[in-house]
């Protein structure tokens, strides 16, 4: 999937273009001669009788071109390929099997060397593209990247992962917390912040403060429409509260493909260019993400604090306790309700915004993979607890970026995220700070 | 619930059994009479409405449309008669389909390799139930569908390539032909009209035959469990599981058979799913889950024809919102790629207003005007 | 339902003379012993946060009369139904906390296997199951079905004619409780006093040896408390014991044969309805929780009406021994 990605996406500058093409026409009538083996630099598209192999070689510092590879069949017919300008290199294979990847080290630029295994072994299958990925690294990596520092980094990543989180956990827990309603269209609402700021900022040309102010009045203006025109009625008619979470569904579904509308199905970003990134030791991190965390921090305080020690933050936990007797000593329910989701709305926008800027983009279906993890971190922390959605945002961010770290593989670190969910909803239903309810 | 638990009564006690079965044939005859229809639109109309109209024919004889009518009886016995909320009943169909064709690639024969599949939704199941069914039912929607997620994610895992085929999936003509094989339709093509598949095939008759054969049974042997004491505690349980409690009734281990058998029946719904295509992890996604409980809601939930007319309205509507964007829409306003995403705008509309209006759908009581009383 | 009832031996508990002689043997004091107890509760707790709502060291609940637990709102009496009946679990778990029921220990069993035990209760908020209808209500309620396993449920036959003979008895309830003619209709459908009477009469397609009722006749209109008290003073005759819950001691004073009172989560008071009213210990309750306690309208209960009512019943149970009964045989 990712080489096939990767392949799409490459640019054909003119000259580039020009050049792979007549590699791409030599190379083919020179391999078109080599029985089984059908190579050329050029996209493969594995049918019934073809399977694909391919990958980009790469290391941390960029893609290695010009690099020859011996590629050798089951049947022990041998192949050599060659990479091209963006790293890439590309076979149809005619035979399924195991096929075997070897570098030829001559060729490797000054500097860069294979890490492990020297032979790479990948499946063919008919009708499938196999990545074959080949592992290189500068020499100056291996020498600098220990496991503690690796640990530090992705300890970093998992703090703002985990931050970014909170601020969209928060507002969903407020939300539920108040209405006891569980809304899967949250993510959507956090998609919508970093949708909005591309158009304006990317789009629109905005600055990006300016931009990113905007984007949160936007989507606080959103919730507060949300809850005038369908929360506020629905709650009024008496619907179930299972039913307005099958409306949230319906609004998840819609907004997504309202995305994929407007925008499109690419992954998109707010600003354009590469950021400046900042180097503390062993820790690497771009300007942007600092301020993001930055930011998280100070507007996480000041719910906190608002939830504490101002009037209507104890108003509001008053109607999360007990809305009936809220509502008789004279709190105006519907009011902190219409601001409760303003105020999730607007944070699930900010968190939009930066999860767009520190993640490189974000994409109309972006709000599903986050959905899981916000939905892990409220249970995680206790429905309805803001503090506790909190704290399980922290930990669902960690487990997400240490989970790597500790051997689990990549593909996985979201999974690591529900099963512990799963885990602990065994031991401890009520999450970190609920409470036990009350039954009967 | 209402249509057949109040015919029970009625019918068993003043043998007005004829009203309960009259009911049955005048919905299944409505909606024979309603493909018929669509047919000879499709047949003879002239221009774009015969060409959206076959469209919407083919679509809903689809055995993928059959496919998820099966997943949504299952789903009914969730939700519609349990009052469970289970929101991965895609993770169910995609648990059936990996059980079933990896099975075969294996060479494990048919029958054994259905049964692995089933199996292995039930393990599922149970998993997800242990912990989540004595807790209240939001915590089962949330591990659910966060479950469902994690089978995705695991089976498009590039560590599993040799199992499930990583993101690309399972091609169909490697689980195909034990299939395939039991055909008794022959070789050939056969046409309905306009509706012209292979007998057998990859995607021709001997499918669609099997796949709607298994809808019949489904819908017979749920109508069998839902007219039963079974049947009357599930709506008990739905109503209020306390009540049930106190008078000295397991619930726990009832909602764990109701969760194990309709997550059998996403499944098999999952293996019906792949048979005419492939298995693709990412097709089968919490948007087929999302589908699932539109075509549910439209249908009737807690009805015995309600999944079953909710699945076909579902698929053949969205096609025609689709054709009639394509159609009516100039392209400049609209392409045809954003037609498609408007008609998906549409059903997540569609269920927001059909749950906030109509909750017990097309075929559901009047007298059963909310879900949670 | 009297069948499974076991009785004190010598014991009729439809007279009330032999009720009043039983229970003088009494001493009016927390936590008597009973001479023949169905129920007894020791040391129960339960805490919410800092704030202990339920402390009862010792309870006896006498078997063939009723018993009336009352108290001002907030004295902890629903909790503690809640606690015996399973469907909460005593902070004092693991200090000691035992009841039993009929000789059965209860200390750790899931509220399913309390009802099975033979202790069935109501709730204060009725749990009518409103989109089924009266009559599927009350086929719930019935024990021992085998159409209920999951696997008979397939085949009709080997549940047909027990679903005929459950039914049967469902109406003669409903016939007794005058809800026949609602049995097609959907619970929800019936007034709030109606539901009472459908809870309590699947309650009883239990066969239960003890009733537990919580609030009976709260949110029911007066003709209907009336004929509620009723139908609560024909099953003590018939010899089932009841136990129900009450914040307005006047509603229960005509009909219970004793009186707990409960304030602030514990046991301040037992005895003779007639006699505990002028306790200190329940005066001093009341008046700390509410001041209008002596201004309960009582003419509603005036004798004239309960003897009314008790000939009422009379007529009713009459005409219900004529009509066939079925007991259940897999017993």
């Amino acid at each position: 999937m990712k080489v096939r990605q990767d392949l799409r996406q490459v640019s054909p500058r003119a000259s580039g273009g020009v050049k792979l093409l007549l590699v791409a026409l030599v190379a083919g009538l020179a391999w078109s001669l080599v029985p089984g083996a059908h190579a050329v630099p050029t996209l493969c598209m594995p049918s019934d009788t073809t399977a694909c192999l391919g990958g980009t070689l790469r290391t941390d510092e960029g893609v290695v071109p010009d690099v020859e590879i011996k590629v050798t069949s089951p049947s022990g017919e041998e192949t050599v390929l060659t990479t091209n300008e963006q790293g890439k290199w590309n076979l149809a294979a005619e035979e399924e099997g195991p096929w075997t990847l070897e570098v030829d080290q001559e060729t490797l630029p000054d500097g860069v060397a294979t890490t492990g295994e020297d032979v790479i072994t990948v499946q063919a299958r008919y009708g499938a593209t196999t990545p074959g990925l080949i592992p290189v690294r500068t020499e100056s990596y291996s020498s600098e990247r220990s496991f503690g520092e690796y640990l530090a980094q992705s300890t970093v990543n998992g703090l703002r992962l985990g931050l970014l989180l909170a601020l969209a956990a928060v507002g969903l827990s407020l939300i539920y917390g108040t209405t006891r309603l569980s809304s899967f269209s949250h993510a959507e609402q956090v998609t919508l912040g970093g949708m909005v700021a591309y158009g304006l900022v990317n789009v629109g040309g905005m600055n990006l403060w300016v931009g990113g102010a905007l984007t949160v009045l936007v989507c606080a203006a959103t919730g507060w429409t949300q809850d005038r025109l369908m929360w506020q009625p629905l709650r009024r008619r008496g619907l179930g509260l299972t039913q307005m979470m099958i409306v949230t569904i319906g609004l998840s579904l819609a907004m997504q493909y309202c995305f994929q509308y407007f925008v499109g199905a690419r992954t998109v970003r707010v600003v354009q260019d590469n950021p400046d990134v900042l180097e503390l030791g062993p820790i690497t991190l771009t300007y942007q993400s600092l301020a993001a965390m930055g930011i998280s921090v100070v507007v996480l305080a000041a719910v906190g604090y608002g939830l504490l020690r101002t009037r209507v933050g104890r108003a509001t936990r008053a109607v999360s306790d007990n809305p009936a007797l809220a509502a008789a000593s004279g709190i105006d329910v519907d009011k902190v309700i219409r601001l409760v989701w303003v105020v999730a709305t607007g944070l699930a926008g900010l968190s939009g915004i930066m999860y767009a800027l520190v993640t490189n983009g974000i994409k109309w279906d972006s709000g599903m993979q986050i959905l899981l993890l916000l939905f892990a971190a409220v249970t995680l922390g206790g429905l309805g607890t803001a503090f506790g959605a909190l704290l399980g945002a922290l930990i669902i961010g960690m487990v997400v970026e240490l989970s790597p770290v500790f051997g689990m593989p990549g593909d996985f670190k979201y999974a690591t995220a529900m099963l512990i969910l799963i885990l602990l909803l065994l031991v401890r239903p009520q999450g970190l700070l609920g409470k036990a309810e009350r039954v009967g | 619930m209402t249509m057949d638990a109040e015919a029970r009564t009625l019918a068993e006690e003043q043998g007005k059994e004829p009203s309960k079965s009259r009911r049955a044939l005048v919905i299944a005859a409505g909606m024979a009479g309603g493909l018929v229809l669509l047919w000879l639109v499709g047949q003879f109309a002239p221009g774009d409405v015969g060409s959206i109209a076959r469209a919407m024919m083919r679509e809903a004889l689809s055995p993928q449309t059959a496919a998820v009518a099966v997943a949504v009886i299952g789903l009914n016995v969730h939700f519609g008669f349990t009052g469970l909320l289970n929101i991965g009943q895609a993770g169910f169909m995609l648990l059936g389909a990996y059980g079933f064709t990896i099975s075969i690639r294996y060479d494990v024969p048919l029958v054994p390799a259905v049964l692995i599949g089933l199996l292995a939704a039930i393990v599922f199941a149970l998993i997800l139930g242990l912990p989540t069914l004595k807790l209240r039912g939001d915590y089962l929607a949330i591990v659910t569908i966060s479950a469902a997620e994690i089978i995705r994610y695991v089976g498009r895992s590039a560590l599993l390539t040799d199992f499930t085929g990583a993101a690309q999936g399972i091609q169909g003509k490697t689980y195909r032909d034990p299939f395939t094989d039991l055909s008794f339709f022959g070789s050939g093509e056969a046409s309905i009209g306009f509706l012209n598949y292979q007998m057998t095939g990859v995607n021709g008759w001997w499918v669609r035959f099997v796949a709607w054969t298994l809808v019949a049974l489904c819908v017979l042997g749920i109508w069998l469990l839902a007219r039963s004491p079974w049947g009357r505690l599930l709506r008990g349980i739905r109503e209020d599981e306390l009540a049930i409690l106190s008078l000295g009734k397991n619930a726990f281990a009832v909602k764990m058979q109701a969760l194990v058998i309709g997550g059998a029946l996403g499944a098999l719904g999952g293996m019906i799913y792949v048979l005419p295509s492939s298995v693709q992890p990412d097709s089968m996604g919490r948007a087929l889950t999302f589908f699932a409980w539109t075509a549910l809601l439209l249908g009737g939930a807690a009805t015995i024809f309600g999944p079953v007319l909710g699945s076909i309205l579902f698929f053949t509507v969205r096609i025609f919102i689709k054709g009639t964007a394509d159609v009516v829409v100039p392209n400049s306003l609209m392409n045809s790629q954003q037609t498609e995403q408007f008609s998906w705008i549409v059903v997540g509309v569609a269920l927001m207003l059909l749950v906030i209006f109509k909750p017990q759908g097309i075929l559901g009581d009047k007298r059963e005007l909310r879900f949670n009383v | 339902m009297s069948e499974t009832t076991t009785r004190t031996p010598g014991f009729d508990s439809a007279d009330p003379e032999a009720r009043r002689a039983l229970m003088a043997q009494v001493a009016p004091e927390p936590g008597s012993a009973k001479p023949d107890p169905i129920l007894k509760v020791d040391r129960i707790v339960r805490s919410f946060g800092g704030m202990t709502a339920v402390d009862v060291d010792h309870l006896e609940v006498q078997r063939g009369v009723i018993t009336a637990l009352i108290g001002p709102n907030g004295a902890g009496k629903t909790t503690f139904f809640n606690l015996i009946t399973g469907f909460d679990k005593p902070s004092s778990a693991r200090e000691g906390a035992h009841w039993s029921f009929d000789g059965a220990t209860l200390d750790k069993t899931s509220p399913a296997n309390v009802a099975r035990a033979g202790m069935v209760r109501t709730f204060q908020l009725t749990k009518a199951l409103n989109r089924m209808t009266v009559l599927d209500n009350m086929m719930l309620g019935a024990t021992g079905q085998a159409g209920e396993n999951l696997l008979k449920s397939w085949l009709s036959p080997l549940w047909r004619k027990q679903e005929r003979e459950i039914e049967e008895k469902a109406k003669d309830l409903l016939q007794r409780f005058k809800l026949l003619e609602k049995k097609d209709d959907f619970a929800g459908s019936l007034s709030g006093g109606q539901r009472k009477l459908l809870e309590m009469a699947r309650a009883l397609m239990t066969d239960p040896k003890m009733i537990m009722l919580d609030e009976p006749m709260a949110g029911v209109n007066p003709a209907l408390t009336q004929s509620l008290l009723g139908h609560i003073q024909s099953l003590r005759d018939e010899g089932m014991t009841v136990l129900f819950v009450e914040h307005d001691m006047h509603m229960v004073r005509h009909i219970s044969d004793w009186v707990v009172v409960m304030a602030e989560g514990r046991v301040v008071a037992e005895g003779a309805a007639g006699e505990v009213m002028s306790n200190p210990a329940v005066i001093d309750a009341y008046l700390g929780a509410h001041h209008d306690t002596d201004l309960g309208d009582d003419s509603l209960l005036a004798d004239a009406t309960m003897e009314a009512l008790a000939d009422e019943v009379r007529d009713e149970e009459e005409a219900q021994s004529e009509a066939p009964r079925t007991t259940e045989e897999g017993r």
